[in-house]
């Protein structure tokens, strides 16, 4: 059964895309990831136009965070505060994020520089991400060794602005939760991700929060920023395609709640290194994409239709 | 007198000898969330008034969708990756086009005919013309026919015209699920030995109906509603998700 996506203007078969949905829930269930960093890449596979892929990926983001940011608040798992703070950071960030996108579609280069960012980032988290769970998974083998704690940063304490963050348990500059936001909303604006996977890992070891607020909090900054970024697409491009976005956040449900059961039956260590080496596969792919040399060497955009 | 009515029979004569009607079978096609494309019949007929002249006769029908200003854009290794380094605009391209003739079209067109009309890919496409920023166009031109014959929606040879004792004729069209919508022409030309004898046009209306027209126009005319309405349906389902979840764990 075929679907006509209004905006991407292409005919696409309906339960692909639920299927795809489908996938990236069960692996965002399964893993606690968002997923979006998955979905905007398949998108492109499937012919998506970059532009609409990236848009609709921010869409689907904002639904799979709602969820996740609610659960959260009733553990009390969010820093309200701190996720304020990362959240201006986020907005400012996307809206720069948002106007490179532009120019970079202009220049003819956006593709490539999608590409590049997933490929340099997914590639480095996937391998440190990979490198920490085997060690992980030795240090059980080992029986409870001492864990390592996280440095505390000098010179960040010696930044003006503190403020005093109560549920983190920090009283640091506002400086650096505002940069972290920042780069994390210029990403969520090229790549169409939430950026979970970059943010969780600066603030744990960057801003030394507790691992108990960081998931929540980061959910609640991501929430925002791809509202935002969700939004000036919208209006800056009309990029967001509501049908498309609409089919894999109704496949994104389904799978999460798939995931989450399946999730509980597998060990945490045996998981992290499944979910490294999905993303160390992507990134693998689409740098494999960027060296050899492509079928076509030729591309077409299509301006206004007159 | 006899000058006047000699001019009217060189005019009504040779002209009035053969003309063309053509029908479609559809002259407006809908695009619905299903659409999943569509055939479009074109049938017509040779009318005369007076007995078949000698000669071979010739029916070419093409069908020409809206125009788009089309960007080609080429790759090439830089530091080892491929980049999209040249590129070309080409200003106006159909967005679809098909041709159909009764015989070869290099056998029954003229190239002066061609060059009149624009009746074969290459002049339909108007990607020849000249240098645009580029030394040389011409791979650009051939990479935007070869990837649009690729999608489907450049079609050359799949569908002759049938050509029914030199009088009734009909051309099928199959338009892809990737259809653009806009204003869609048909264009019949009858020719006799290579000589235009005549020429007839029908349009055909695409468009999006229902909810496709209703979200696209709405994602044109107002980006900001829209893309309120993409977060709230968005937050809606995410709760909805969260809800069900609980509802379901108990």
């Amino acid at each position: 059964m075929q679907i006509y996506l209004p905006i991407a203007e292409i005919s696409v078969n309906i339960f692909l895309l639920l299927g795809l949905g489908g996938l990236v829930g069960l692996l965002s269930g399964l893993f606690g990831v968002g997923g979006g960093f998955l979905i905007t890449p398949l998108l492109f596979f499937i012919g998506i136009p970059p532009a609409v892929a990236v848009a609709t990926g921010a869409n689907q983001v904002v639904a799979s965070s709602v969820s996740g940011v609610l659960a959260q608040f009733k553990r009390k798992a969010v820093d309200v505060p701190m996720g304020l703070v990362l959240m201006i950071g986020g907005l400012t960030g996307s809206g720069m994020g948002i106007y490179l996108f532009n120019l970079l579609t202009r220049l003819g280069q956006i593709d490539l520089a999608v590409q590049l960012s997933y490929v340099v980032f997914l590639g480095s988290i996937g391998a440190l991400m990979l490198q920490e769970s085997i060690r992980a998974l030795r240090r059980t083998r080992r029986a409870d060794a001492p864990r390592t704690k996280a440095r505390s940063h000098n010179w960040i304490h010696r930044l003006p602005f503190k403020v005093k963050f109560r549920a983190s348990g920090l009283y640091i500059s506002v400086i650096p939760p505002v940069l972290v936001g920042m780069a994390v909303g210029v990403l969520a604006a090229i790549m169409g991700v939430g950026g979970g996977f970059i943010m969780v890992p600066a603030m744990i070891y960057l801003l030394g929060m507790p691992t108990k607020v960081v998931i929540g909090t980061s959910l609640f900054q991501i929430l925002f920023v791809s509202a935002f970024t969700t939004l000036m697409h919208a209006i800056t491009n009309q990029s967001v395609d509501v049908m498309l976005a609409l089919l894999l956040i109704v496949g994104g449900v389904v799978g999460a709640q798939i995931g989450s059961q399946l999730g509980a039956k597998l060990k945490a260590e045996q998981l992290r290194i499944l979910l490294a080496l999905l993303v160390l596969a992507v990134a693998v792919k689409l740098g494999l994409d960027l060296l050899l040399m492509p079928g076509e060497l030729y591309s077409l955009t299509t301006g206004v239709p007159r | 007198m006899i000058r006047v009515m000699l001019i009217w029979l060189m005019l009504a004569l040779p002209a009035q000898a053969e003309k063309v009607v053509a029908g479609l079978s559809e002259e407006d096609i809908g695009i619905t969330a299903s659409f999943d494309g569509s055939t479009v019949l074109l049938y017509g007929a040779v009318k005369r008034d007076a007995p078949e002249p000698p000669g071979r006769l010739g029916v070419i029908v093409t069908l020409e969708g809206p125009m788009q200003r089309v960007t080609v854009r080429r790759k090439s290794r830089e530091f080892g990756i491929w980049v999209n380094t040249g590129k070309v605009v080409v200003p106006e391209a159909p967005s679809y086009y098909a041709v159909a003739s009764s015989a070869p079209l290099e056998r029954i067109l003229p190239p002066a005919l061609d060059a009149l009309e624009n009746i074969s890919l290459p002049l339909a496409m108007r990607a020849f013309a000249g240098p645009l920023g580029e030394s040389d166009t011409r791979p650009y031109a051939e990479a935007l026919m070869r990837i649009r014959e690729k999608a489907g929606v450049y079609q050359l040879t799949r569908n002759p015209v049938k050509l029914v004792q030199d009088t009734l004729f009909r051309a099928d069209f199959e338009l892809p699920a990737n259809l653009i919508e806009g204003d869609y022409t048909a264009r019949i030309f009858l020719l006799r030995d290579g000589n235009l004898i005549d020429r007839a046009e029908r349009p055909i209306r695409v468009r999006r109906v229902g909810l496709e027209r209703f979200t696209y126009m709405m994602s044109q005319d107002r980006p900001a509603l829209y893309g309120l309405m993409s977060l709230a349906l968005a937050v809606f389902a995410g709760w909805a998700a969260s809800a069900a979840f609980r509802m379901l764990k108990r």
